[in-house]
Parts: structure tokens; C-alpha cells; sequence
């Protein structure tokens, strides 16, 4: 990035997402176990850690597919635990997922279209005859996701069909219908699992600016130390369930305890190699 | 001629035909139109926002990025207040961006988005005359700090500011305004060397601009999609000078990869292209065919053949016989006419290729088919076009009569020689280089060799000094081999060598997509360019492809051996220039060790090529790469066909 740029985040220090003390045990198997996370307005974090370290566990107790087994999270003030996931959406959290989940029959307008459910109004009548307010609405939220299009760079692929298309583009027409949501708070499960160096950078710019442009919240899961580092506000680390650090990427990238848990096996795998 | 400036036609255009589109522009995928009238408002605006911050006659405004109206406007605005236009190639490394911008002294330049700021603001430390930035599309840009950047909604504001306080200020500033002034500093990318700015008044432009649309009877009811690279004396030339001459007019697609599908969508009257993009459309085209199912692809090759049989019979003056003309009949439905649907040239009247020379197999492609295809000739020292082919007299051989009364003349070494009011006022701060390019009587030497035929059309035979000749003394054009292995839909991009050598050599770069998709269909796996070109498979398939070229050429100018290049020729490596030339010079002093192996005889050649990235970087590929020999009496036996 640029050294012009400012850092657009209005300091509120308001509290957008809190996750306290939330264990979930599936069996014997502690999938998450205690684990305390701030997210601030405007934030964009990272989770990273080791292959099952409970980092999707954590999202899908966000986003209503877990229910914890004790603790509590609250968005906006609001306990959101029981809360159905598709109320949660409503609510202003999308997520997109580790496998891509698109309609792959229909096209990337539509699989965008779609995102726009949660707030559609008309009734079933209206719709299916496409008039008054059905109608209304059709065109302003065909309108919005002009504006998702335009932003992710999708113009020439609106009427192709989403399984045809590569991977990496794949990857970006599930960020747009998470983002067609309008959330407040997006989470996004290994957005550039499986991508080449130059879609990564696509991604993370995306990321960027759906964060600085909008506002929006972020959780990011990332293998990807580079880009983690390099877009994060701050990091936490996740290893066996716990959530062993927080704290700016710069600190812990020095941190002993991250560096023995996920850094330090990376480090050890490649003295090894050498 | 009257003696005019560009904004006195616009603010004519702004009162006579105020409620009709100057421009349309797809965005969030609708089209959307501005008239004259809100044309000249924006222009207005954003001239009084350039005179706000200091703009002053005789200043230099540069705009980079793909075709926008705001880039155009931003090119009048300038000119309303005796400043010159300079447009720049979007895809400029910063090096190339760095000379242009300080060798014109440049004060303002608008940018199209984060990538082309990021990219001048990377060399703001070396252009102490920079003082603005001004950018179209904000994203990504709205936390940059530094005083010198503005959008361009924040300048137009500050413009209606200062219009509110100096009422009828831009006006004045185009009354003062004289018809010589410089209008527009463009630099030719040139295939030798470094680029010269092409100084362009006023009247050269619209003199060019007259004539050409005198000629062709082109109206405000046309449309045209400006996609070509702003910085080419073509896209200024329609998009900017003939359209407020005639008024009509210019759409900008969504995107450079939407382009293909808004041109269906729009169905353009005037299309321009340079060869690339004809050459492009037809690979497209076989490709499409390629994977269709066994019947149409056979329907297609039939009336394929018939109407190139047809076209060549009007090219000797006779008539199809009456059967054919029932078969062209039925292709017109089943085929011809779907294919220009498809291409977006249905509605097409004005169809151009010009910039270099077409390959005639191609030409003759797009005519058969019913696209009135014609060549046109110029150069930006001719302010674009100086001669073009009328209805009826299209021919792949010529570039048309020189419009009048622009006047030709051969030199005695066979130098074309042009004088027109066209003619460019000289070379920016290259006094020597003007005084080279014309003559004491103002004729341009435009480098080019060239006779008058027997119709009294204009037929350039090649770039003067690439002309060779062979061993035996047989002469060798490059041009006009490249151009027949360039018909191939396997073949990207081919230079040819000869010159004072025993036999033809060529050095190939392979098309990634149909080359891939031939892999894909013979179960051939590849990870990347280098890695299919480098496949004995695909050498087989180009030695096989350059076959079929060889039986159509003089025994003499047979390409006896070529090599299939790691990467493809590239713009960013000065390997071609930025509309696609080949640079013949640097390809050869570049790939010097190539060029010797092929006359040692070597089976094999070291390569060892420096790649430029966009952003400077470079980077040293080095690999071991086959020469093959074209096997001879090897000709095929039936028309080539692309599956």
C-alpha cells in the first residue's frame, strides 16, 4: 500500500462484536475452549493458527451454525446466541466459506441477486406478478448489485454461469453475495485458499477496500501470513482450541508463544529443509 | 476549410444540437447518455476548475486510462483555455510515463483511477512542473493524503465556483483562441528509438478530420465505440475531432474485457481497428466454430469457401454465377449474417483497418462475409488519415486514394511523400527531427516506400528500411510473411528474417488461447505459456501451420526453420509498441543468438530473455529452446482447417 495512505478508521473504540469466553466441545474433541474476542467497529482482524485450531468453529458460532456449549457473543450489544443464522444475516453479519458455496446453475447476477433475499419484502403474490413494490424492488436492489459488480471488477462475467468459472473468480462472486447483504460485519473463511500470487493481491485489495469504503467490520481466516500481516489491524492466534495471543501483526510476528505454536513450526520445517 | 478551433465546435454543437448524445458510457450495466448541451456543461466546468488552479494558455494537460468521457472532456477543457491535450498509453511502465510527462513539461494530468495515480505519483519527485492530479474513478484513492490530488467532481466544483465569480470566462478563453494553436501533443511510440511529440494544431486536425469525412459521407446519426487506446492519433482523430465535426456519436464500453460484448450490444455504424483486432476477432471466431457441434461447424466452412470464392471473383469485376449467388443467398441467412450479428458489426457502415498493414487472407475474411472492410493510411504526423479505399474498391494490396486535397508525391528512392494541411507543425523540442521529416517545401517523408498503381490507389510496400533482400538477391519483405503466418489462428505474433541470409527464418509466438484449446482438446496437459510453447507437440502443430504458409508463397521467401518463443512478444519488454508493432530492429538485436543458430544450423539455442513487469520489475527467464526445420514437400492436402 501506498505511504499516502491515511488510516480512515474513526477511533469510536465502540465495541462491535464480543465473543466471551466461548468453549464448544464436539465429543471429547475441544474445538473451541474459552476463547475471548473483541472485534471494534470498523476493524478488520485475523484469526490464523494451525490446521484445526477452532478457527472456523469460532465463525460458525458467529454466524448461528454452532451453538456454544457456555459463553456468550454479542453483536451490537445484542446476545445473539439461539439467534437462527438466517436472523443473524439479517442482523447485518455475512460470511462466505472455506469451499465455495455458489448455485452453480445460474449465473453470477443471480448467485449475487440472491444475497439480496434478506432484504427483499415483497410478498409471494407481488412477486410472482411482478408489480408494485415487487417490481420497486427488483430494480433497486439490481441497482446495488451493479454497484457489488463494478466494485469486484465482475462486469464481464454477469451472465455467465458461475460454474464455469475459475477458481479464483469463483472465490470473488461469493465475496459479492456475502457484501450484497450489506453487512456490518463480514466474515470471511480462507477467502484466498487455493489462489495464484496475483489473485491474492486482487483479494486482499478487495478486502481493503470494502473495509476502508465502507466501513465495514472483518474477520478474516488466512493462511497467508504475507497478506495477513500486511492488511490486518491486529491478529489473534488460535492453537488447540485457545486462543493463545492478540495483538498488532508487528507483535506477533515476535511473539515466543506464536512463534513455537504456528510460526515456529514453519521455522522448524524449514531449518529442516535446509 | 473554415478555420475553427475544437471548443468553438463544441460550443456550436452545444447550440444546434443540444438534446442529441455526444457520448454514452456503460455503467453498472446500463448505457448512459450525455447530450451536446450537458457535454460542453461538463467540459465548462471542469476548464473553469483548471483556470481556477493556475491552468494557463500554452499549459499541458496529459490524460491517462481507458477510453472515459471524463478523459475527453478533460482533453477540451484544456484546449478551451489554449492549453494542448496530451494522451498517454494506459499500459505505460513508469519509465515510458516519466519521458513523456517531463519532456512536455506537463502541468496537469487526469488520471483514470488508483493504479494510473499510483503510477504518476510514484514519479512525482522527478516533475517539479506537475501540480495537479486530478482522478476519474475515486476508489481506493479517498485516503491518500498529498495537496496535489483532487477528483474530478472536487475540480469542477471549484470551477463553478470560480464560473459564479468570472461569469463567461471559459467563453472568453475560446474566443481568444486561434485555429494554429496547439491542440494536441501526441507521442509516437515510433518502431525505432525513443518517442517524439507530435505537435498537432487546431487546424491539422480538423483539416484531416474534413477531408476523411467529406469522403465518406459520415453522419451525426452514426455511432461509434471508442476502445482503442486514447494516445492513438486514430481514437483522437474519430472520437475527439470528427465527432464534434459531425456529431456523432461516441460510446465508451464498461470495461476493456467487457468490449467484445458492448459492441454487440451497441451494433456501432463506424468501426475503426488497427490489425490486431481483426486478427483477434477471426481467432475468436475459429475458436467458437472449433468447439461447435460437427454440423455447424461444417455449414460454416462451406459458406466460408463460397463466399471467399464469391469475393475473389469481384475482385477480377465479375459477377457469382447465378447458383452461387442462391448459396450466398442462404449463407446471408444461415451464416453471414449471424457472424456479424455475433462480432457486432451488424449494423456496421464504416468498417477501417489501418495502422499497419492486414494480412489479405484476413481482409478477405471480414469482406466475404459482408463487412465492408476497408484499408485507410496516415500517420500522426498526418493528424491520423491521408488516404483511404472508396466504397467499391477495396483491395487487401492498397491502402486507397489519398483523400483530397491532400496531395502525393513518390520520391525518387521510392519514399511516399505527403502535403496536406494535416501536416504536423514539427517534432516538440526536436527541431532536427522535423527538419529530417520534411521536405523545404512542407512534404512529410513518411518513411514508407511506395508506388501509385494503375487505378491510382497507394500501395505501401513496407516500412522503407525493412526491405531486404535475400542471398540470391530475390527481395524480401518481412511484412508480408509475417502477415501470412499471422493468418494462422496458432500463431500470436511472428517476425521474419532473411535479409543478406541464404533462406527465411522466423521467430513465433505461439496464440495462448487457441494453442491452449487445442491442447485441451487433444488431451495435451501445460501449466503455463512457457511451458506449452516449449511441447514437440505444438512444435509439430506450428511446423505444420507454417507448411500450409509455405505452399502459398515464392519458392524464395519459404520459411525454412523457426523457433517457438517462451513468452509472447510484449510491449512492457519494447519488443512491439504500444499499438502492436513489431520492432523488428530491437527483435533482432535481442534475440541476436536465435538469428545465428538458425543459420548455423544449431538444433538448439540458449535464450536467455529479461521480462519488464508493469510496475518495472524485471526479471531473467533463461531456457534451452528447439529450433525445428519446416519439413518441405510436406503440403497438405486439403484446406487447412482450424480443429
Amino acid at each position: 500500500m501506498s505511504g499516502d495512505v491515511n488510516d480512515p478508521k474513526a477511533a469510536t473504540g465502540e465495541i462491535h462484536l464480543a465473543v466471551s469466553g466461548v468453549s464448544k466441545h464436539f465429543g471429547g474433541v475441544r474445538a473451541v475452549e474459552d476463547v475471548t474476542l473483541l472485534v471494534g467497529c470498523g476493524e478488520l482482524i485475523s484469526i490464523i493458527g494451525p490446521n484445526g485450531a477452532g478457527k472456523t468453529s469460532l465463525l460458525n458460532m458467529i454466524s448461528g451454525f454452532y451453538r456454544p456449549d457456555t459463553g456468550s457473543i454479542s453483536f451490537e450489544g445484542k446476545d445473539i446466541i439461539g439467534t437462527r443464522p438466517s436472523d443473524i444475516a439479517a442482523m447485518g453479519i455475512a460470511r462466505t466459506f472455506q469451499n465455495i458455496a455458489l448455485f452453480s446453475g445460474m449465473t453470477v447476477l443471480d448467485n449475487i441477486m440472491l444475497g439480496r433475499h434478506v432484504r427483499m419484502k415483497a410478498g409471494v403474490l407481488s412477486s410472482f406478478i411482478y408489480w408494485g413494490l415487487a417490481q420497486k424492488e427488483e430494480v433497486a436492489h439490481r441497482a446495488r448489485v451493479e454497484e457489488l459488480i463494478e466494485f469486484l471488477e465482475l462486469e464481464d462475467l454477469r451472465k455467465q454461469p458461475s460454474n464455469g468459472l475459475a477458481y479464483g473468480l469463483r472465490k470473488r462472486v461469493e465475496l459479492a453475495r456475502a457484501l450484497a447483504l450489506d453487512p456490518k460485519l463480514l466474515l470471511l473463511d480462507e477467502p484466498m485458499g487455493g489462489m495464484n500470487q496475483e489473485e491474492k493481491e486482487d483479494m486482499a485489495r478487495f478486502i481493503l477496500d470494502v473495509n476502508q469504503q465502507w466501513g465495514t467490520t472483518i474477520i478474516l481466516i488466512e493462511h497467508d501470513m504475507a497478506v495477513v500481516m500486511d492488511i490486518s489491524d491486529r491478529v489473534a492466534v488460535l492453537d488447540r482450541g485457545r486462543k493463545i495471543a492478540e495483538g498488532s501483526p508487528g507483535e506477533m510476528q515476535r511473539h515466543p508463544d506464536v512463534i513455537t505454536a504456528y510460526l515456529g513450526t514453519a521455522k522448524a520445517r524449514m531449518e529442516a529443509a535446509a | 476549410m473554415t478555420a475553427t478551433t475544437l471548443p468553438r465546435l463544441l460550443l456550436r454543437n452545444a447550440e444546434t444540437m443540444a438534446a442529441q448524445p455526444a457520448m454514452r458510457e456503460k455503467n453498472r450495466g446500463i448505457w448512459r447518455t450525455f447530450t451536446w448541451a450537458q457535454s460542453w456543461d461538463e467540459v465548462r466546468d471542469f476548464a473553469s476548475g483548471l483556470a481556477a488552479s493556475g491552468f494557463r494558455r500554452g499549459d499541458k494537460l496529459a490524460v491517462i486510462g481507458d477510453n472515459r468521457p471524463r478523459l475527453y472532456w478533460a482533453q477540451l477543457a484544456a484546449q478551451c483555455l489554449g492549453g494542448t491535450a496530451v494522451p498517454m498509453y494506459q499500459d505505460s511502465i513508469a519509465a515510458e510515463l516519466a519521458f513523456v510527462l517531463d519532456h512536455a513539461e506537463i502541468s496537469v494530468v487526469v488520471a483514470e483511477d488508483q493504479e494510473q495515480v499510483d503510477k504518476i505519483l510514484s514519479l512525482k519527485a522527478k516533475l517539479p512542473r506537475l501540480e495537479l492530479i486530478v482522478y476519474d474513478d475515486p476508489r481506493g484513492l479517498r485516503h491518500y493524503k498529498t495537496g496535489v490530488l483532487k477528483s474530478f467532481d472536487e475540480l469542477q466544483a471549484a470551477g463553478r465556483e470560480f464560473s459564479a465569480s468570472h461569469p463567461g470566462s471559459v467563453e472568453a478563453e475560446i474566443d481568444k483562441g486561434d485555429p494554429d494553436d496547439l491542440a494536441l501533443l501526441t507521442y509516437t511510440s515510433g518502431t525505432t528509438g525513443h518517442p517524439k511529440g507530435v505537435m498537432l494544431s487546431h487546424t491539422n486536425l480538423l483539416s484531416s478530420a474534413e477531408a476523411f469525412g467529406a469522403a465518406e459521407d459520415i453522419r451525426a446519426t452514426d455511432e461509434m465505440l471508442c476502445y482503442l487506446p486514447m494516445a492513438w492519433i486514430g481514437d483522437s482523430l474519430f472520437s475527439m475531432v470528427l465527432t464534434l465535426l459531425v456529431g456523432f456519436t461516441c460510446n465508451c464500453p464498461e470495461r476493456p474485457d467487457t468490449v467484445q460484448r458492448d459492441l454487440r450490444e451497441l451494433g456501432p455504424t463506424i468501426a475503426l481497428a488497427p490489425p490486431r483486432i481483426w486478427e483477434n476477432m477471426l481467432t475468436q471466431l475459429r475458436v467458437r466454430t472449433a468447439d461447435s457441434t460437427p454440423l455447424k461447424r461444417k455449414a460454416f466452412e462451406l459458406f466460408r469457401t463460397l463466399a471467399e470464392r464469391a469475393e475473389t471473383r469481384r475482385g477480377t469485376g465479375k459477377q457469382p454465377s447465378a447458383l452461387a449467388r442462391l448459396g450466398l443467398l442462404l449463407g446471408e441467412v444461415l451464416i453471414y449474417g449471424p457472424v456479424r450479428d455475433q462480432l457486432g458489426l451488424r449494423r456496421a457502415r464504416w468498417v477501417y483497418t489501418g495502422g499497419a498493414p492486414l494480412g489479405p487472407d484476413t481482409f478477405k475474411f471480414f469482406r466475404s462475409f459482408g463487412i465492408n472492410l476497408k484499408q485507410v493510411w496516415g500517420s500522426t504526423e498526418l493528424s491520423g488519415l491521408a488516404s483511404l479505399q472508396p466504397d467499391g474498391e477495396a483491395d487487401p494490396d492498397t491502402v486507397g486514394r489519398v483523400v483530397p486535397p491532400t496531395e502525393v508525391r513518390i520520391a525518387e528512392d521510392g519514399e511516399v511523400l505527403i502535403r496536406s494541411a494535416g501536416v504536423f507543425k514539427g517534432y516538440y523540442k526536436q527541431p532536427d527531427a522535423t527538419s529530417d521529416a520534411l521536405t523545404e517545401d512542407r512534404w512529410f517523408r513518411t518513411g514508407d516506400s511506395g508506388f501509385i498503381d494503375r487505378r491510382g490507389h497507394l500501395v505501401v510496400v513496407d516500412r522503407a528500411k525493412d526491405v531486404g533482400k535475400l542471398a540470391d538477391s530475390t527481395p524480401f519483405a518481412p511484412q508480408f510473411v509475417e502477415n501470412k503466418l499471422k493468418f494462422s489462428p496458432f500463431i500470436a505474433e511472428a517476425v521474419a528474417f532473411g535479409d543478406r541470409r541464404p533462406f527465411v527464418a522466423a521467430i513465433v509466438a505461439i496464440d495462448l488461447t487457441t494453442v491452449g484449446n487445442w491442447a485441451e482438446r487433444h488431451n495435451l496437459a501445460y501449466t503455463s505459456f512457457q511451458d506449452l510453447s516449449g511441447k514437440p507437440e505444438v512444435r509439430r502443430l506450428i511446423g505444420a501451420a507454417i507448411g500450409e504458409v509455405n505452399a502459398s508463397l515464392p519458392a524464395a521467401a519459404r520459411i525454412n526453420r523457426f523457433l517457438l518463443l517462451n513468452k509472447e512478444f510484449d510491449a512492457d519488454d519494447n519488443e512491439i509498441t504500444r499499438t502492436r508493432k513489431v520492432r523488428r530492429r530491437f527483435v533482432a538485436e535481442k534475440y541476436a543468438a536465435v538469428v545465428e543458430a538458425f543459420y548455423s544450423g544449431e538444433q538448439e539455442v540458449e535464450l536467455t530473455t529479461e521480462i519488464t513487469y508493469e510496475d518495472g520489475r524485471k526479471a531473467i527467464l533463461t531456457s534451452t529452446i528447439a529450433i525445428e526445420d519446416v519439413v518441405k514437400g510436406a503440403e497438405p492436402a486439403r484446406e487447412p482447417a482450424y480443429a
